[in-house]
This record gives structure tokens, sequence and C-alpha cells, in this order.
């Protein structure tokens, strides 16, 4: 394999990887900007996936080729009416924020594999017919080198990802929407006092975080998958919430951030095809992003700091 | 009502919710519940041998639990049991099988091996934490992942591309004939009495020794602690440390009594998930992780009985235990309820 062709092999299968991270992750920008931390992003990616791959099982032959996106608009409908879990526990009910997303992360995975155990009477789903496909875009894929890396085997979830991306950063950095989002994660009673409900918006945060997150769920089930089990979600949500930190709770730098664990993963999972890498032991491969996380935190790439009232319920009159 | 009863009402309340809307969703899954709990219960209690096993699920999840408390009781949250305790699993297959040794050296070799395993884990963490203000709990997660992917590697190597090691010599196992058979061949073993004994010593620990009550001076107030002249960053680091080794002995219970070898693990064992929640309703306190841990332990394998008997998928137990945390963590709105409901009956 020459360098350009493990070029093109790498790189469009880093943004397939890195898809489902992104969406994930800019869910986790929403909710910790709010000051709401989000461990529960796992369970909410799982219940996208199950809703996703049941929605394509089911209408797949009534819907055609619209099936995949009434199934991730049914994830995105689900995951944030499940993330109203979180909400509830950690926003009305003062909860330790760890520990309701860790009770997310619980019940999510429990949930699905009940109701698939109970739907299907087995473990796992079928495998889909209508997975999400890849194509080719017309003229911008005849460009030398950047066509072929590009634009050849795009698909267009990932598409969707970077207008997301971009439009989250619009949003939380170009709108009085974004304006009083950050104002409520970083200084809770100031922005009360300015007449915001801070409630209202951590509620509006977490289920945006639980849309995006049941999103990036049902993008991973239907691209990389393609079918339903307790372990297709295996720490996509952790890899989200590490991509979160790695790009200092910016949308944009969550985008890199998981385009790299992308790159990571498909350095993981496809590295016995790759020369030079192939001679690496796998296991120093798939630690990869968890260690490199650790390092970021630890200050080697420069300090970035959490939203400061993250984790803290906001309990009015109290000082 | 006072505080002392609250307290203690909120993880029963909870408990009680918990199997209410258990009971709910069985309901509506068209399952009934009934006989559900009637399969729970037998699969928990039914003859000596599900005792046996209960308790031999139970042992893992104190050890857990104390670790998880542990680091509560000082001010931090350790995530990674979960990583510390495959670590410590694999270091006490390790030992187990690699030495040959009279039992007297070997059992206690390799269980001091998987709590300085699980210890060694949790101190990079605390390390972290204390030195570069990297906070714990994403730590621990990421550790819990290289953790996973370490193991299930040094397994591969160790045994020569297969997916378990070597069984461990008997000389390091904690299986007893003696409490086999009083169970009717279930797997119960001798960790229950080690489980124990580390309750004893953390309770020992944090209220008998000067180091523990800085350690819990620290989780109070750091700002307190430091102006007295405690070092918060060396306790945060041993408070750590000795959480993790609780967390590795947690291994060696799964390594040197039930299973008898460390095996490559398609994903987490869930015991160290588990033993948040168990801590939380333990309050923290080593007698009530034993509560907590009895709980979960039988739960989850009376849950193995409930498809067999009742023909209803198992997972509605950690349906259950999911929302049993829930309302533990919301104790709030508990209190609140609790108070109002007893203002009420004052004003009568």
């Amino acid at each position: 394999m020459s360098f350009l062709e493990m070029l093109y092999f790498i790189i469009p299968s880093a943004i397939l990887y890195a898809t489902p991270l992104i969406f994930t992750a800019i869910g986790g920008v929403f909710s910790e900007r709010s000051g709401v931390v989000n461990i529960g992003l796992e369970g909410l990616m799982i219940v996208g996936a199950f809703v996703g791959i049941f929605v394509n099982l089911e209408f797949a032959s009534s819907l055609g080729g619209a099936t995949v996106w009434v199934a991730m608009l049914a994830a995105v409908v689900i995951g944030a009416v499940f993330s109203l879990f979180h909400a509830v526990a950690s926003i009305s009910f003062r909860a330790d924020q760890t520990v309701s997303g860790v009770a997310i992360n619980l019940l999510g995975l429990a949930a699905t594999v009940f109701l698939v155990k109970m739907i299907y009477d087995k473990g796992q789903t079928d495998m889909i017919d209508q997975p999400i496909r890849r194509f080719g875009i017309r003229y911008l894929e005849d460009i030398p080198f950047f066509g072929r890396l590009l634009f050849h085997d795009v698909y267009s979830t990932s598409i969707l990802a970077f207008v997301v991306a971009i439009g989250a950063w619009f949003i939380i950095y170009k709108t009085p929407f974004g304006l009083r989002l950050r104002a409520v994660g970083e200084h809770p009673m100031a922005a009360d006092t300015m007449g915001i409900n801070v409630n209202k918006m951590r509620y509006i945060a977490v289920m945006i975080s639980g849309a995006l997150g049941g999103l990036g769920g049902a993008v991973y089930a239907q691209t990389i998958t393609h079918d339903f089990s307790h372990a297709t979600i295996a720490g996509q949500g952790f890899m989200a919430i590490a991509a979160m930190i790695f790009g200092k709770w910016h949308p944009m730098g969550a985008l890199g951030a998981a385009l790299f664990f992308g790159l990571a993963q498909t350095l993981s999972i496809a590295g016995n095809q790759i020369p030079f890498i192939e001679n690496v032991p796998a296991v120093y491969l798939q630690i990869l992003p968890y260690v490199l996380t650790i390092l970021a935190l630890a200050g080697f790439i420069g300090k970035a700091n959490a939203p400061k009232a993250s984790g803290q319920p906001y309990i009015k009159g109290k000082r | 009502m006072s505080n002392r009863v609250i307290n203690l009402l909120v993880p029963i309340i909870s408990i009680i919710i918990g199997l209410i809307v258990g009971a709910i969703v069985m309901v509506v899954s068209g399952y009934d519940p009934v006989e559900g709990y009637i399969a729970l219960w037998t699969g928990i209690f039914g003859d000596s041998y599900s005792i046996g096993n209960t308790i031999r699920q139970i042992t893992p999840y104190i050890l857990a639990g104390l670790a998880v408390a542990f680091a509560f009781r000082t001010g931090l949250f350790n995530i990674g049991v979960e990583g510390q305790l495959i670590l410590g699993w694999l270091a006490a297959a390790w030992v187990g099988y690699a030495f040959e040794l009279p039992k007297v050296i070997h059992l206690p070799l390799a269980l001091l091996a998987a709590a300085a395993a699980g210890a060694f884990w949790a101190f990079i963490a605390g390390f972290l934490k204390a030195k570069f203000k990297v906070h714990e709990v994403i730590a621990t997660i990421m550790l819990n992942y290289t953790a996973l992917y370490i193991a299930n590697a040094a397994i591969k190597k160790l045994s020569d591309g297969s997916f378990k090691t070597e069984r461990i010599h008997e000389s390091a196992s904690l299986r007893s004939p003696f409490l086999r058979e009083l169970t009717d061949n279930s797997s119960l073993h001798y960790g229950i009495i080690v489980a124990l004994l580390m309750v004893v010593v953390m309770w020992f620990i944090l209220e008998k020794t000067t180091r523990g009550y800085e350690l819990k001076a620290v989780g109070f107030n750091k700002n307190a602690a430091d102006y007295a002249g405690m070092s918060v960053n060396k306790n945060i680091i041993l408070a750590m440390t000795i959480s993790g080794m609780f967390a590795g002995l947690g291994g060696a219970m799964e390594a040197l009594g039930t299973f008898q070898n460390a095996s490559i693990k398609p994903g987490f064992t869930g015991i160290g998930f588990d033993g948040i929640a168990v801590a939380l309703l333990g309050a923290n306190t080593p007698l009530g992780v034993v509560f907590g841990a009895s709980l979960f332990g039988s739960l989850k394998y009376g849950a193995l009985n409930m498809p067999n008997a009742a023909g209803i998928p198992e997972e509605i137990v950690s349906i259950i235990i999911a929302l049993i945390i829930f309302f533990v963590a919301s104790g709030y709105i508990i209190r609140v309820g609790l108070q109002k409901l007893s203002k009420k009956k004052e004003g009568q």
C-alpha cells in the first residue's frame, strides 16, 4: 500500500468514526456550558442507537430511502425525552450530577437490552437492510488529492455533523441564547439576577445534549454496527466526553478532538492493515485516546477550565 | 422526624419506589410482576445452593462498595473502581498460577498483589489530582478503559493467545470444600471473610487512627484541613490509593474465589459501577456498605432466575437498580416529602 492509498483508506474511515462522537460531544458542550455535568452521554447514545435500529427494522419496508432519516429523528426525540431523567434529577431534585449520569448510563443499557429481549426474544437485533450509505459528491470528488480524500466516500451524516458543529458555535457564541447559556454555567446567581431563568436554561441544555447524544448513537448504529446489542455502544459516549474536554468545552474544539479520536479508533480497528502501524501492538492504539485525554487534562496541551458552575445545582437565594 | 431517621428512611424509600416502578414496568411490558418477584426471591433464597451463590455474589460488591465509600468519605469520587478491580483480578490470577508456594504464603501474596495492583491504578488518579488538578472523575473513567485493554492484552500474552490464563494453584485458592458442602455445592468461598475483614479495616482506619481523621477532615473542608496544617495533596493521594486497594481486592475475590483464572473481557464487569450505588445506599459507612452490597448482590444473582422461572428478561433488575440509584441520589426531594409529611402530622 502506498502512502497515498493509505491516506485514502484512513481519512474517510477516521471521519466515519468521528461523526457520532462529534454529535455527542457537542451535546455535552451544551449541557456543561449550562452547568450540568453529563456523564450520561454513553447511556443517551445507547438509547439513540436502539431507537435508530428499531425504527429502521420496523419501518424500512414502508419508508424506503427515508428510513434512516426517520430513524435518526426518532432517536433525537427519544434521546431528548430520556435525558429528562437526568435533568429532573440533577436540576430539580438537586441530585449529585455525576451519580445521576451514572444512573442514566445503567438505565439506558438495561432498558434497551430489556426491550430488545422483549420485542425480538433474543439478545441482539437483526441487521438492518437500509444502513446510511456513502456516496461521492459530483465534481468535488474530481479535485486532485482532496477530492478522493474528502469527497469520494462521504456519508450525509458526516456533512450534517460539520453543519451541527458550526451551528453550535454560532448559537453558543453569537446569539442571546448562547450568552444566557454560558452565563448560567459560569455564574448562575448573576444570571438569575439579570432575569434569566436558570433552571429553564439548564433543562433546555440537557435536552439538547440528549437529542444530540441520541443522534450520535443512531448514526453510530446505522453506519458502523448495523444492529443493536448490549455491546453496540461500548465507550463511545465516554470518548465523546473526552473529546468535549479535549476540545476545551468549545464546539469547534470538540469537532477537532472528535476527528482526532476518530483517527485513533480507525488505527486501533484497522491498524493491522496499515503498513508501519501493523507492527505496533494493538493495545497501544486502543488506549491511545484515553491516555491522551489524561495527558491533555494534566496540562501538557494547554490549560482549559470547565465552566465554573459545572456540577453544582443552583439553589435560589443560597450564596 | 429526626435527621437520623430521615437518613435511614431515604434509602429504604428509594428501594421501595424502585421495586414499585419495576413492577409497573413489568405490567406495562405484559409480564406478571408477582411471578417476577417470586422468581427473584426464590433465585436468592430458594435453597441453600442459591443462598451460597448469593453470598458469593455479594463478596466483590462489598469490596467495590468500600472502595467507593472510602473515597467519598475523603471528598473524592472514584469511578475507577472498575478498572482497579480488573487489574487486581489479573494480578491475583497471575500470582496464583505463576508461583508455587505453601498456602500460608501463596494466598496472602496473591491477595496482596491484587491490592497493590488496584492501589497503584488508583494512585495514578490521586497523583494527577494532587499534582495537576486533573478531576478524578474524568481521570478514573479514562483509566478504566486503559485498564480493560491492558488487562486483555496481558491475558492474551500470558496465555499465548488464549482467552484466559491458566488455572490458579490450589495453594492460592479461596475455595473451601467446607463452605461448598454446607451450601449444596454452590461456589461460595472464603472471600466473604476477607471482605468482612476489610469492612473492619475501613472502620478502623477512618474512626480509630489519626490518619483517618485527617483524611475525613480533608473530605469535609479542604481549606480548613490545610489551615490546620494537614497536607491536602498527600491525603488525596493516600485516600485514593487505599480506595484502590479495596477495589483490587474485589478483583481478587473473582480471581481466587469464583473463577480461578482471569479471562479476556469484552466489556466492563459492572461491579465497580454498582459499587457506586452500594456506597450511596450504605451512606458511605462500612456497615452500610455491607447492607448495600447484600441488596445488590442478591438482586443481581436472583435476577438470573427470572428468565427461566417467569420468562422475564433479567435486565429488569438492572433497570430497578438504576432507578434506586436515581432515587437515592435525588434524596433531597424525598427529604422534603418526609419533612412535609411529619409537619402535617404534628399539626393534627
